[in-house]
């Protein structure tokens, strides 16, 4: 924008010009604020206890010193994995379907379902998978959060899949089809590839949007003070286990909270940050 | 959403804009339907094509499915209370595990307010970062802050809610209250014991967690008013502000209307860092340092100790109450943003 080149400017509209601007400037100011202090308080009050153990061990009863989340780590990951068995190829075959064939009106549905589905609350989805599992399994479990975990992954794949497929060039699809190369292939073989580090970091996205959730995994993955590998079986979590120990009134558990959440910040951070590194050059820059 | 848009100044600027190579060029997404007619087309390949397609179509109707099943899990869980309880369970203010009588109106209340401190907080800082980044903000700094507001949209719940808990909450008791108290407390909303946790604490949290998604949306918004606007205001001789004011602001502004609005489904369905911050007092109070209780919160907190079937089916009509909220105001935003982007509340991160 190029600045007011005339000088004769009245000064009233010279003054709410700059105050205007400066306004805008303060607010841009401030909203950073919030960031840096709650980034500067989780490194000051969890590093102390950011120790070897905190890795390796699993929590102790409170009164004893040491103890680790060991079993929320490896809990989280493997709520997440499960979680994307579910919402990945889910997420890429919607994602599929609307850039391919959802030029219609059917396209247009699942477009307003999967935006409705991103809208819902994240604990009422965990109510659905306490439904859907809890019940009729009888008892909570790792495959329930996944559940809900996977469902909150299907619309940020599924809508970010289909905006990088609609990136690929049009000509590439024709050059396969003037092959002879049927359509499907051409969407498998060449379409999908082309877009593929788009689908990638649209996973990643879905990563980070998940890997801290709690309240889907409150009444489904429960929780659990103790190593569990099993499905069925309720499972320890990063989020819910900083949720636990937060409200504990025990001044070790606010230390072992605040270390969990240094933890999994940074696992979260650094997702983000790859994640606009590769949209900056690759595929879907502008998509983001 | 990326139907053919009309050969309209707004489709042009954003080709000019920075969004990047845009996803709808005029044409593009009728000639996505042309599929090779091909009649050397062998049985096998046909078959294949048929089965591909099934097998993503089959992908999107259990997105849709999944969502009918939320609604149907709703309903049927939450039937119990429905028969018993009926319109009053909107109205009422008694939440009684023990004699059974529920009512959500403290909860819908907790709700409505806490958002609606979240959005008096958060309107003018996001369209002021977003103005700001869109305007005003040099190229390479752009980069950064933008970078720094999506960052706040990737901290998670539970962490705005630990920091709540022991940084925000003392803050305010032994800084912010006592001020608003002596020089606002007249209004009443100022009034009473200084807990720290309630729903000031709430709305600022949820302000905080909500800014990210309004600015990023208005920048979209923005960005696709058409270039043609603002040099047609400065060729006039309008300051920068005017500029904004007149060409931008204006035309932008059912797209911002949809951002707040946007934003303010984020913060209703927002669990547990107001669970975490609110104070859980099922109590409508006027003051704002009162604890309340909203309707996620509650569903946190009481799901897995429900006693009767009774609570657990109110706890599963609140839940619904919850869903027809978010769903009536995210469809409105939706179709907001719509109509001046065509397509952008899903290219947001948060």
């Amino acid at each position: 924008m190029p600045n007011l080149p005339s000088r004769n400017i009245h000064w009233r509209r010279r003054l709410s010009n700059g105050l205007a601007l400066g306004a805008f400037t303060l607010a841009a100011l401030i909203v950073t604020v919030p960031l840096f202090l709650i980034l500067a308080t989780v490194v000051y009050r969890g590093l102390p206890a950011l120790t070897w153990s905190f890795f390796t061990q699993i929590p102790k009863p409170m009164g004893e010193i040491g103890g680790g989340m060991a079993n929320a780590i490896v809990g989280s990951m493997m709520l997440l994995a499960v979680a994307s068995g579910i919402g990945i190829p889910l997420g890429i075959g919607t994602g599929v379907f609307l850039a391919e064939y959802g030029r219609n009106k059917w396209g247009n549905i699942v477009r307003f379902t999967a935006d409705v589905l991103n809208g819902v609350p994240s604990i009422v989805i965990g109510m659905t998978a306490w439904a859907l599992v809890v019940v009729t399994q009888r008892h909570f479990s790792l495959l329930a959060g996944s559940v809900a975990l996977g469902i909150m992954m299907i619309p940020i794949i599924s809508r970010t899949t289909e905006e990088v497929l609609l990136m690929v060039p049009q000509p590439i699809r024709e050059a396969a089809w003037g092959l002879g190369i049927p359509h499907w292939r051409t969407t498998l073989s060449v379409v999908i590839p082309t877009a593929s580090s788009g689908i990638v970091t649209s996973i990643m996205l879905a990563f980070a949007r998940i890997a801290g959730e709690t309240a889907p995994l409150m009444f489904t993955a429960f929780g659990n003070a103790f190593w569990n590998m099993k499905l069925n079986e309720p499972t320890a979590a990063l989020p819910l286990q900083i949720y636990r120990y937060a409200i504990m009134p025990y001044e070790q558990a606010h230390q072992q909270a605040w270390t969990a959440a240094l933890v999994l910040i940074t696992i979260i951070m650094l997702t983000v940050i790859v994640f606009r590194w590769v949209a900056g050059r690759g595929m879907i820059k502008g998509a983001v | 959403m990326y139907t053919v848009p009309k050969p309209s100044a707004a489709s042009g600027s954003r080709l000019n804009s920075e969004t990047g190579p845009a996803i709808s060029e005029p044409g593009e997404s009728k000639e996505l339907n042309i599929v090779p007619k091909s009649r050397l087309r062998t049985k096998e390949s046909l078959f294949a094509d048929v089965a591909f397609r099934s097998l993503v179509s089959l992908c999107a109707v259990a997105l849709v499915g999944t969502v009918g099943l939320i609604l149907f899990g709703l309903i049927s869980q939450s039937h119990l209370s429905l028969s018993k309880f009926g319109f009053s369970f909107l109205i009422k203010t008694i939440w009684d595990p023990v004699e059974e009588n529920f009512g959500a109106l403290p909860f819908i209340y907790g709700t409505l307010v806490s958002s609606l401190v979240a959005l008096i907080i958060a309107v003018p800082l996001s369209l002021g970062t977003a103005l700001f980044l869109t305007e005003i903000c040099p190229r390479r700094l752009r980069a950064v802050l933008s970078l720094l507001v999506e960052l706040l949209a990737a901290i998670p719940s539970v962490i705005y809610g630990l920091w709540g808990i022991f940084v925000l909450a003392p803050f305010l008791r032994v800084y912010v209250e006592p001020f608003l108290a002596k020089t606002l407390g007249w209004t009443g909303l100022f009034t009473g014991p200084k807990y720290g946790f309630g729903m000031l604490a709430a709305g600022v949290i949820l302000a905080i967690m909500i800014l990210p998604i309004i600015s990023s949306i208005t920048r979209e918004v923005i960005r696709a008013v058409p270039r043609q606007q603002r040099e047609a205001a400065l060729a006039l001789g309008a300051t920068r502000w005017e500029m904004l004011r007149m060409s931008v602001l204006r035309n932008a502004r059912s797209g911002i209307l949809g951002a707040v609005i946007l934003g303010l489904g984020r913060a209703f369905g927002e669990t547990m860092a107001v669970t975490m911050v609110i104070g859980n007092r099922p109590e409508i109070a006027k003051s704002l340092f009162a604890p309340g209780y909203t309707l996620a919160s509650v569903i946190a907190n009481e799901f897995t100790e429900a006693v009767g079937d009774t609570h657990l089916s109110a706890l599963t009509e609140a839940a619904l109450v919850l869903f027809a909220i978010t769903l009536v105001v995210n469809a409105l935003a939706g179709l907001l943003v719509w109509s001046i982007t065509r397509g952008a509340p899903s290219r947001t991160l948060a």
